[in-house]
């Protein structure tokens, strides 16, 4: 089954908006894919998040979370049970002083019994690395530790799809870098379709699937590789590409025989490779 | 500046009352309390005085600590001394040291006013105690858990809980943000420093507007993260922390009832608060 479908979904804030936030979107993501979504500001990437979860409803059209209706009242908690989702500032999701009272926060809403939730506290701060800080306060942890508590608080609910809501833009690229660690994880080794909503391109060449956001509608839906292979499409949604990508891109534009390469690796290689035959 | 759970002057360290259920340890300041009202010679108040000692010793928190809790209610303590000094009167006759007009110290004023103060004393010491060993976390719990009989007459105990401890997890998060706000105008040219009263009250203005703005903006977050983590209030809802009555407690428990009984045993057999005053006045 399909972990997330939208048919030809539409969503407005306000009747009088002059735009839909999001306009006749159709796409489906299967279970255990790491899906990037991409766009620039008010591209209606983060609609599209909240639209999965149900804490938006489409105007028209069907979003199903395993096969579950967003719009019917009475699947939201179970959609929300299998989607979580991770917003973007760490400091105004946690509901705690104590770093595992907040992780507990989520299995206590859906009813887990006590000994229960403590095996999940467990679990969840083992996955992303926290186990130590288990009773620290959260407003003392760094950024990238902060978020990475938010997420064991979504772990801990053990849902299949994690939806990550610009979850690293308020992060310094240590940070990031933790966060994106732990979700590379999660997707390897435990099937956990990700869905990651970003504005960082580096980071949605970690995906498997990246798929371009512009005024609301899907405008480019591919590998990574090939997303940034379409360079002039990109640059007409505002969006760059990754720093080795564009190097290696100007070095070719300059006359040096260089292959798209997408991480510094990758460019070493081909600038060894070009220089070699020179 | 602040330091840790530890919002208010909770005092980390491991003891005897740092390790007592919250709920019990509430009822005993109540208990307590009632214990320092009941007192009513100098035999009882000693003993009451004494058992705050004792907690204090157990609780392993530096006297200097528990005295400091005092200070901010110092000028309170004396100027209801004072009030009482001069301003006292009673039904029965007084033994006057000194009168004008309507102002009079008499021995009976004396008295009452040392009982006031300790007393005022008392309370304050009695309850950082409880301050300095619970954290706010496990001070809210135990409210909950005290208040739940309420839920009978549908007092939303599990909301008014829930909205504490929100409250106290947000203080650090709104103190930066106070910091950050200050120092943004500040920059700007904002001047908090000097001018009469009613500058600087204005001056507070560019403060409070962004920093009310900014806390709906994060109540509005947060309303939507507790949400995405299927949030729908106390119904079918589980707890991970549980509190336990231990033998801690119950020897508390057996010792505040000694108090209580040894207070009222005093005042019953040793007289009353005047009676010194035949010592000293025939």
């Amino acid at each position: 089954m399909e972990a997330v479908t939208f048919e030809n979904v539409k969503f407005i804030y306000r009747e009088d908006d002059p735009a839909y936030a999001v306009n006749g979107v159709s796409l489906s993501i299967g279970e255990g894919q790491f899906v990037a979504v991409l766009g620039r500001n008010g591209s209606g990437k983060s609609t599209l998040a909240k639209l999965i979860n149900a804490l938006l409803t489409p105007t028209e059209g069907k979003v199903t979370v395993f096969g579950m209706d967003t719009a019917d009242a009475k699947q939201t908690f179970e959609i929300r049970k299998s989607a979580g989702m991770v917003f973007q500032n760490p400091d105004n999701q946690t509901v705690a002083s104590i770093v595992e009272d907040d992780v507990a926060f989520g299995p206590e809403n859906i009813g887990v019994p006590r000994e229960e939730i403590g095996k999940r506290i467990d679990f969840a701060l083992d996955a992303v690395g926290m186990q130590a800080f288990r009773h620290s306060t959260p407003s003392r942890l760094s950024g990238g530790q902060k978020q990475r508590i938010a997420i064991a608080g979504v772990l801990a609910i053990m849902p299949k799809i994690m939806i990550l809501d610009e979850s690293t833009a308020m992060l310094d690229p240590k940070g990031r870098r933790e966060v994106m660690d732990v979700i590379k994880k999660l997707n390897k080794d435990r099937g956990m379709t990700v869905i990651l909503i970003t504005h960082f391109m580096e980071e949605a060449l970690e995906a498997d699937r990246a798929i371009v956001m512009h005024r609301g509608e899907v405008v480019m839906d591919a590998a990574p590789e090939e997303v940034f292979s379409r360079s002039e499409e990109l640059e007409a949604y505002n969006l760059t590409l990754p720093r080795a990508a564009y190097i290696s891109k100007k070095l070719a534009e300059g006359g040096m025989p260089v292959k798209g390469a997408f991480n510094a690796e990758e460019l070493a290689e081909e600038i060894c490779a070009s220089l070699q035959k020179i | 500046m602040l330091n840790d759970v530890t919002f208010g002057q909770y005092y980390p360290t491991k003891s005897f009352v740092h390790n007592m259920d919250p709920r019990a340890k509430i009822v005993f300041i109540i208990a307590y309390i009632v214990a320092i009202f009941l007192a009513d010679n100098f035999f009882a108040l000693a003993a009451v005085t004494l058992f705050l000692i004792v907690a204090v010793l157990f609780s392993r928190v530096p006297f200097g600590r528990v005295l400091r809790s005092v200070k901010m209610i110092l000028f309170l303590i004396i100027f209801t001394a004072i009030l009482n000094l001069f301003f006292y009167s009673s039904s029965e006759e007084l033994h006057m040291i000194w009168e004008w007009k309507f102002i009079s110290v008499s021995w009976e004023a004396i008295i009452n006013m040392i009982f006031l103060a300790f007393r005022l004393f008392l309370l304050v010491m009695g309850t950082s105690i409880l301050t300095l060993t619970t954290t706010p976390v496990a001070l809210t719990d135990g409210i909950e858990s005290l208040l739940t009989p309420l839920k009978w007459i549908r007092l939303p105990v599990h909301e008014l809980a829930l909205i504490m401890s929100i409250a106290l997890r947000f203080i650090p998060t709104l103190m930066d943000e106070t910091n950050r706000i200050v120092a943004a105008q500040k920059a700007r040219g904002a001047n908090f420093e000097t001018g009469g009263l009613i500058k600087r009250a204005k001056a507070v203005v560019p403060i409070l507007i962004p920093l009310l703005v900014s806390a709906f903006r994060r109540a509005e977050d947060l309303g939507d993260a507790m949400d995405a983590r299927c949030y729908s209030g106390a119904k079918g809802r589980t707890k991970y922390k549980k509190l336990t009555f231990t033998w801690r407690d119950l020897i508390g428990l057996l010792l505040f009832a000694a108090l209580i009984a040894g207070v009222v045993l005093l005042n019953t057999y040793l007289g009353g608060k005047f009676e010194i005053i035949g010592y000293f006045v025939k």
